[in-house]
């Protein structure tokens, strides 16, 4: 369970946004969308512990991030602006190592697969640098087939992606939440969620 | 652990396939080098008093040099995000880092520095304690370096105040490091230069992946 209490975020001077509170119980999405700028990507980074909140807190089952930092750490998958791709490595080994780094030990037939599932086929032994935008972003989000984290904090993960990747990975997050997982997300393009587990919030609105 | 070689692999592996990076600072180090013979004259005696001195100094400017590189392309393409929100001691994967980003700059200039003390007509005994100063200084020059990597990141003319933050640093490491090889020459035993650089070397692998790492969180928040 992901609760914010009273959260504040100042940015240059300007606060974006202040009293936020919610509770995210698990099978839940919560949806952030608003302007550009109204602090979609900052409140992203405050819920990962990334940067600390101006005034209130992150609490993951039930205790604060001071105390809980590590334990939601192990427990959550963040894909921010960048992918996270290095481009010197192929699309295989970025898998593989980013996978190991979250702590997901992943076999090499796995790593296929999932890039497989991406729509990466034949795409898997090739520098990253000669993927395009969107195929990176693919290489970045097969690790949403691999992940075992219940938390996922995913910032526009739906940008650069085609209609048919985009539902796919729609249907990975109806996956995720059937599973009682938990599903934070920004994003400017519609975006089909189960009515039942979705829950909206709007930045930038005063 | 196994994290740790994992990350250790994929920083060789990053370094291999950008080798024009890496050859970038050591050919810088063996031309300063070089410079000193060609500029000073072919007196001997001259020579060999300013090679320890003139060798450390070059190897302190290359691996300032180097530094950037330590953490600044994770910063682009957000994989040092990643590393911040892994499941494992922040501290863990710096060390990595540290030990790959020496294993490309550091242990190859200090192969090289015997060959370049030639030029300076250093005797056998003082080449090797050379190498051997060199073998234990750089790896504290690269520990204590990612501090000022880790302050300095995403800061513009950033390069600069590195240098402002870290050289300060390097001093006692220069001091012990080049007495080792001076003392030889002198005739005496470098034993007690090469043994604080060691205990330097200790103390650096002990507390600057942990200050680094702080450095880290602050610096991508």
């Amino acid at each position: 369970m992901l609760e914010a209490v009273d959260l504040s975020c100042e940015r240059g001077g300007r606060t974006l946004f202040s009293g936020l509170s919610f509770t995210l119980a698990p099978g839940q999405a919560l949806l952030v969308t608003g302007p550009n700028g109204a602090g979609k990507t900052s409140l992203l980074r405050i819920l990962c512990g990334l940067s600390p909140p101006f005034t209130g807190e992150v609490r993951w089952r039930g205790q604060g991030l001071a105390a809980a930092a590590d334990r939601l750490r192990g427990a959550l998958f963040y894909l921010g602006h960048h992918n996270g791709i290095k481009d010197e490595l192929t699309a295989l080994e970025n898998l593989h190592i980013n996978a190991t780094l979250a702590g997901d030990a992943l076999s090499e037939e796995a790593a296929r697969a999932a890039l497989a599932g991406m729509g990466l086929v034949g795409r898997e032994d090739l520098p990253a640098k000669t993927l395009s935008q969107g195929q990176r972003r693919r290489v970045a989000l097969a690790r949403l087939l691999v992940s075992h984290a219940p938390l996922w904090v995913l910032d526009e993960p739906l940008t650069a992606l085609d209609s048919r990747a985009a539902a796919l990975i729609e249907s990975r997050l109806v996956a995720h939440l059937a599973e009682g997982g938990l599903v934070v997300l920004t994003t400017h393009q519609p975006i089909d969620l189960p009515e039942i587990a979705l829950r909206r919030l709007t930045l930038g609105e005063a | 652990m196994r994290i740790f070689f994992t990350l250790v692999r994929r920083d060789l592996l990053v370094a291999y396939r950008r080798r024009m990076d890496v050859l970038v600072s050591l050919i810088f180090f063996v031309i300063v080098v070089s410079l000193f013979p060609l500029g000073v004259g072919p007196e001997r005696e001259t020579l060999r008093l300013i090679a320890p001195g003139v060798v450390w100094v070059a190897a302190l400017l290359s691996a300032m040099l180097a530094l950037p590189r330590l953490f600044a392309a994770d910063h682009q393409d957000g994989t040092l995000e990643q590393m911040l929100l892994a499941p494992f001691p922040l501290s863990a994967i710096v060390l990595a880092k540290v030990l790959a980003h020496w294993l490309v700059s550091g242990l190859p200039l200090a192969f090289m520095a015997p060959v370049l003390g030639l030029q300076f007509d250093l005797p056998t005994s003082a080449l090797l304690v050379l190498l051997a100063s060199l073998l234990l200084g750089t790896p504290a020059l690269s520990l204590i370096g990612a501090i000022g990597a880790a302050l300095t990141l995403g800061l513009r003319g950033g390069g600069v105040l590195l240098s402002l933050l870290v050289l300060p640093l390097y001093i006692p490491v220069l001091i012990f490091g080049a007495g080792a090889v001076e003392t030889t020459m002198m005739g005496m035993t470098p034993e007690g230069h090469l043994s604080l650089l060691g205990a330097f070397l200790i103390l650096a692998v002990l507390a600057t992946p942990f200050v680094a790492a702080a450095a880290l969180r602050i610096a991508l928040e």
